[in-house]
């Protein structure tokens, strides 16, 4: 499989083929992740790291992942020290960054940027989240993570928790997860469901997928709760925010009757959705899926790169 | 005897059958004769009894036939219009309007947050995912929305 040049702008630009493949590739990365080995897979190619929204594990994870594999790192994270403050556009930072680098991470406040950045450079484009829209990355470090935990994911039965609505990791995922032959759980208050779109694509897939209110309705028969945070701002007032957030919040009570083998993941940060007393239990998983941030990201850039992977075990 | 004002048939330009019932106005919307009057006459009847459809709008607009650009818009409306361009008084060309399969450059994106909102030199592209009625997705943000006149 070819992935020489290729932009990493949504996972529905990927067939399930290519994905096991990236996650596949993740795998023999690991040693390297962990520092256990050393990997000069492509030297001398720099990676320019555009960031005009905040993060804090996909821009350090990506920076790693680059200097994992033997790459070098050049970029912004607070646009007030850009050109892009006296009011440059995107197209125009994109058409000089790629003339400085090999690759482009970009993460940008607009949905859409990245297919538009994508279009105006001849080097790749990899997307790291655009506004409310998509973050691939994000969605295959979720699913390496389930694969590594589950074996495979078809029939698994997979529950998302929290805001489905705005929640972009949750739409990648939910496409993802489609293409696995997943069975799904929706769990959010009505005002935060899934957005018609994500539905209607859901229904034209034949997808199994059932929509609920109350977590405690598929505690007994999920494998991966996969919770995420409800955004104070998404409500008008404080008490409808505190009723909800409490609704949804998970605790070691609350796993009560859930399956021994049945894991907790969450994208991170948590606010106070997932209490810190489940940190200890079996089910948590949220730490070990930000550690496999590093594997996935050092595959997608590797391959885009063009790196001769023959060295891996 | 009472005079009566009849819409007779045109010399030459462009009659615009099958429109959509109550679609008219739109049409002459989105081909900008409401804002800027064309200098020749532009008839509009609306609610006519059809056979293929119970009812229909048309069109006729003198002294101008319309181009490619200006027919796709008016597929964005009306799936099942019928472009008549007329010279001489005779049928010259008969097309019918086909909903495109991709709209580029001609609707803005209802997504405020959309790339092509802000001030990238971007243009506006949608696949059409539904015929009829028009469901368009936005290939920047993802977003599926119906056709609005407010935004061609």
């Amino acid at each position: 499989m070819d992935f020489r040049g290729r932009d990493v702008v949504s996972i529905n630009d990927f067939t399930l083929e290519e994905i096991n493949y990236i996650l596949d590739v993740a795998e023999g990365m690991v040693p390297a992740a962990k520092g256990e080995e050393v990997l000069d897979l492509i030297p001398g190619k720099i990676l320019a790291m555009m960031f005009y929204e905040p993060s804090t594990r996909t821009m350090l994870s990506f920076e790693t992942a680059m200097k994992r594999i033997g790459g070098k790192v050049i970029g912004f994270s607070d646009v007030r020290a850009t050109s892009t403050a006296k009011g440059e556009t995107l197209a125009d930072t994109i058409k000089m960054v790629e003339a400085y680098a090999d690759v482009i991470v970009l993460r940008h406040d607009r949905e859409g940027a990245a297919r538009m950045a994508a279009e105006f450079s001849d080097i790749p484009v990899l997307n790291a989240g655009d506004g409310a829209g998509q973050h691939p990355t994000q969605t295959l470090l979720d699913l390496y993570t389930m694969r590594s935990e589950l074996g495979y994911l078809r029939k698994k039965s997979i529950a998302l928790v929290g805001d489905l609505k705005y929640g972009r990791t949750v739409h990648s995922l939910t496409y993802a997860l489609a293409k696995f032959g997943a069975n799904l759980h929706f769990i959010a208050p009505e005002a935060l469901q899934l957005p018609p779109e994500v539905v209607s694509h859901l229904e034209k897939r034949n997808t199994n997928f059932e929509v609920h209110e109350d977590l405690s309705d598929v505690m007994g028969e999920v494998d991966v709760l996969y919770v995420t945070r409800i955004q104070k701002e998404r409500f008008p007032d404080i008490e409808e925010y505190n009723k909800v957030a409490g609704a949804f919040r998970i605790d070691t009570d609350s796993l009560a009757g859930a399956k021994k083998s049945m894991i907790i993941m969450h994208p991170l940060p948590r606010v106070d959705e997932i209490a810190t007393d489940v940190d200890g239990t079996q089910h948590a998983r949220y730490f070990q899926q930000a550690f496999n941030g590093v594997p996935v990201r050092m595959a997608l850039l590797s391959l885009v790169l063009g790196a001769d992977l023959g060295v891996l075990k | 005897m009472r005079k009566e004002l009849k819409i007779s048939a045109i010399r030459n330009g462009t009659v615009i059958d099958h429109i959509t019932s109550g679609m008219a106005l739109k049409v002459l919307h989105i081909l900008g004769l409401d804002e800027d009057p064309p200098t020749s006459t532009v008839s509009v009847i609306m609610h006519v009894p059809s056979r293929v459809h119970s009812f229909k709008d048309i069109v006729k607009i003198e002294d101008r036939e319309l181009k490619k650009q200006e027919l796709n818009r008016i597929a964005l409306l009306s799936p099942h219009a019928t472009i008549n361009i007329i010279r001489d008084g005779e049928v010259a060309e008969k097309h019918h309007v086909r909903p495109p399969r991709e709209v580029v450059d001609l609707a803005s994106c209802e997504n405020p947050n959309c790339i092509t909102n802000s001030r990238e030199p971007v243009s506006t592209r949608f696949k059409v995912i539904r015929k009829e009625p028009m469901v368009l997705k936005c290939v920047y943000c993802g977003r599926e929305q119906d056709v609005c006149v407010e935004r061609l």
